[in-house]
């Protein structure tokens, strides 16, 4: 070992030090079973869990799903429920939180979560409710060579150029169908509302209330964007989310993406496509609305949370052992998984996308309990607009219409 | 049979169907009568990676006392199926009053769901049926003319759609279709119009959609019929022949009565089935340009994450009453049969 090493390794070490990443899996002998999602990050920190902590656990339960949203709230009802600990997002995080599913965290923080900073901890009304490890977003995908061929010097910054790009790319005979959204009927194209609706600023509640405010000039505007953008994308688009869109792009068939941060590692990668498409592929902040400013993005976080139905052992087992997890050695290990909001991270280009939306300011996903509902009604009554069967008005009133029959329905509104 | 004797042998199966058909109907027709409770709301702050902000969330000690009150939640009689998402009563009379024509007064209501699931439903089931039935048979006479040696062979290719699991017959066609798949680039190819796409037009995925119902349920009736031509009485078959009937006529007058019965429960059967519709929608990614009375209750139970028990109950209970319509000229008819052989 030469002296450069060592002193490498002495500053990594020292760098740890303050740390001191304490490896307490809380009481012997509990049985801990965690449900999540299913994906690399997750496994990543679920697995990291296990390792450290099956041993000191009379069982370690892990169930990666991608029904995992389906089924958390029927798993974590009964008492003793069927799972110690879940896996969430903001979104889901609220799914468990209507039904009182969830146990305030603040006391298991104080004992085991020296390490977790308090802006990772999610408080809602003074309680810790959820650990977030990582973050996530949509964003523009942009490639360069072809906006260079179509003489576009700059990469898009607001909706404004990204479609005047697209254009461009159009007119110079590159590609029919430049742009590709994640617009498929049901949750991807509310989602899609979503970030756009963000952009042009604008409020999908009355404050402090259930009733819905997005029949809106903003709603308005943010149709008007949608099919601007859906002008320019393959015609399928309504039945097209990541799986496709990823594929699109990865046979050069895109060269403007509204994609998820979490497909940026897939796409950079050497797997699906070619050195010219990967190469020239820059990840960069979502566009914004000309005089707003808002990204027209929605942050996500992932984090775990534990079940209130479950003996106190159980669940502080579950929680150390998952909070033991959160190390930077996890983390430079799986670097490029997920944009992490742990310490060691050190973000690759596949995290610029996320990185540059987060620091321009994007909002995070609206953590309202009702918000599921509003999704759901945008999701399914979108499409007739998309489809130029109904103007924008019509359907923000049967969304505002279609949602207030649901919150009516689950005792939101009167 | 004597009476006690029936009894005692249908016994196990009726206790059977009352466990498993009528308790849980019941439960469905309960639930699709109430709501849940109302959720107190109070404003807190949350914080979490991406900064604080002010906003709502469930009083979960308030809601909680609200549930055990009342386990059941709110009651609300027939409100759940008179609204929006079902028979949309109001909205109905809205447009009524604020529409000009027929067609502005037709695209209102069909951008209500239950309406527009129903027109689909009953769309693909008319058209459905029908095809069945006919091509069913036309396949099972041919194969029955069919020299012996290759009978089995085409029995089985015949019986193929049958086999495929629906899902992944119909993500085959699926990406057969899609604008790079062979389907959909030839027929764009043939219209010489890029844009043109099955996955992107109502009409053509509503097409779609029958052309694979039909496709998928024809080796049933197919099988069905095919037996029924080898119980055909020669002895009336060569009377017939004799008297100097043609092909077509032995069929109209001899086989086709024959096979009555098969016709009847074929038409059932197809009816009950075609109005459940749903895989297809599913696996074309159809949601955007169809959808059926069984997918807007399954969105009801999933999409949301708070399943809508009230809303899905209604559209079942409402599913229920749509077959029982369906398929009450049939049941008549064949009441009447039944009535009229036994008094002989």
């Amino acid at each position: 070992m030469n002296v450069k090493t060592l002193a490498l390794s002495a500053a990594m070490v020292g760098l740890m030090a303050p740390a001191a990443y304490a490896q307490s899996c809380g009481p012997e002998g509990q049985s801990v079973r965690i449900l999540a999602n299913d994906f690399p990050a997750i496994q990543a920190v679920v697995g990291a869990a296990e390792e450290a902590c099956a041993s000191s656990a009379s069982e370690f339960v892990r169930n990666h799903t991608n029904e995992s949203r389906n089924i958390m709230n029927a798993a974590l009802t009964p008492d003793p429920a069927e799972y110690t600990g879940v896996v969430v997002a903001n979104a889901t995080l609220t799914q468990l939180m209507n039904d009182g599913l969830l146990r305030p965290l603040n006391d298991l923080v104080a004992e085991y979560g020296e390490n977790i900073p308090s802006n990772l901890q999610i408080s809602i009304g003074g309680d810790v409710m959820a650990i977030a490890f990582m973050a996530n977003s949509q964003h523009l995908y942009v490639r360069t060579d072809v906006l260079e061929e179509a003489g576009v010097s700059d990469i898009p910054t607001t909706y404004g150029e990204l479609i005047a790009a697209a254009e461009a790319i159009r007119e110079a005979g590159i590609m029919e169908h430049p742009i590709v959204i994640n617009a498929q009927v049901g949750w991807n194209l509310a989602e899609l509302f979503n970030t756009v609706y963000m952009a042009h600023g604008g409020q999908f509640f009355e404050p402090g209330s259930a009733v819905p405010s997005i029949n809106s000039e903003a709603g308005v505007a943010t149709l008007e964007t949608m099919a601007a953008l859906a002008e320019f994308a393959n015609p399928d688009y309504l039945s097209q989310a990541s799986n496709e869109t990823q594929a699109t792009w990865e046979a050069g068939q895109a060269a403007l993406g509204l994609m998820w941060g979490s497909r940026g590692n897939a796409l950079l990668d050497d797997e699906g496509s070619t050195a010219d498409i990967t190469g020239s592929t820059v990840l960069a902040a979502a566009p914004v609305v000309e005089g707003v400013g808002i990204p027209g993005a929605t942050l996500w976080w992932d984090g775990f949370t534990i079940a209130a139905n479950v003996p106190d052992e159980e669940a502080e087992a579950s929680f150390a052992a998952l909070a033991t997890a959160l190390n930077p050695e996890m983390v430079m290990a799986n670097n490029d998984d997920a944009v992490w909001l742990l310490e060691g991270f050190e973000p690759g280009p596949a995290a610029a996308g996320v990185a540059a939306t987060a620091q321009a300011g994007a909002r995070p996903y609206p953590m309202v309990p009702q918000m599921g509902l509003l999704h759901t009604a945008l999701g399914n009554e979108l499409s007739d607009f998309m489809q130029g069967t109904e103007s924008a008005e019509q359907a923000l009133a049967d969304v505002e219409a279609a949602y207030t029959t649901a919150a009516t329905e689950q005792g939101f509104l009167e | 049979m004597k009476h006690k004797t029936f009894f005692w042998f249908i016994l196990p199966t009726l206790s059977a169907m009352v466990l498993f058909i009528a308790f849980p109907i019941v439960s469905v027709v309960i639930q699709s009568l109430h709501v849940e409770h109302e959720q107190v709301l109070i404003t807190v702050q949350n914080c979490g990676p991406f900064g604080c902000e002010d906003t709502v969330t469930v009083d979960q000690e308030a809601t909680e006392a609200l549930r055990e009150a009342a386990p059941l939640g709110q009651f609300n009689g027939l409100g759940t199926y008179t609204n929006r998402a079902h028979l949309a009563f109001a909205e109905l009379g809205e447009a009524w009053n604020t529409t000009e024509t027929w067609g502005e007064f037709w695209t209102r209501v069909m951008s209500l769901p239950f309406y527009a699931a129903l027109a689909f439903t009953l769309t693909f089931t008319f058209v459905v049926t029908p095809f069945v039935l006919v091509l069913g048979l036309a396949i099972a006479v041919g194969v029955n003319n069919l020299p012996k040696i290759y009978k089995g062979p085409t029995i089985f290719l015949s019986l193929l759609p049958m086999m495929v699991p629906p899902v992944v017959g119909s993500l085959i066609i699926l990406w057969m279709v899609d604008a790079e798949g062979i389907i959909g680039a030839t027929i764009q190819n043939i219209f010489n119009d890029p844009s043109l796409s099955v996955r992107a037009s109502a009409p053509l995925m509503w097409i779609m959609l029958i052309v694979y119902g039909i496709w998928s349920s024809i080796p049933f009736s197919f099988i069905v019929f095919y037996a029924g031509l080898q119980t055909v009485p020669e002895d009336t078959m060569e009377a017939a022949q004799i008297d100097g009937a043609t092909k077509w006529e032995r069929m109209r007058y001899v086989v086709v009565p024959h096979l009555m019965p098969l016709v009847v429960f074929i038409t059932l059967i197809q009816l009950m089935d075609n109005f459940r519709v749903f895989e297809p929608i599913v696996s074309f990614q159809a949601g955007a340009f169809a959808q059926s009375l069984s997918t807007i209750i399954f969105n009801d139970l999933r999409a949301s994450g708070n399943p809508l028990y009230g809303s899905a109950g209604a559209t079942s209970i409402l599913t229920i009453l749509g077959v029982v319509i369906l398929l009450s000229p049939v049941l008549v008819q064949t009441y009447r049969d039944f009535t009229r052989k036994s008094t002989h």
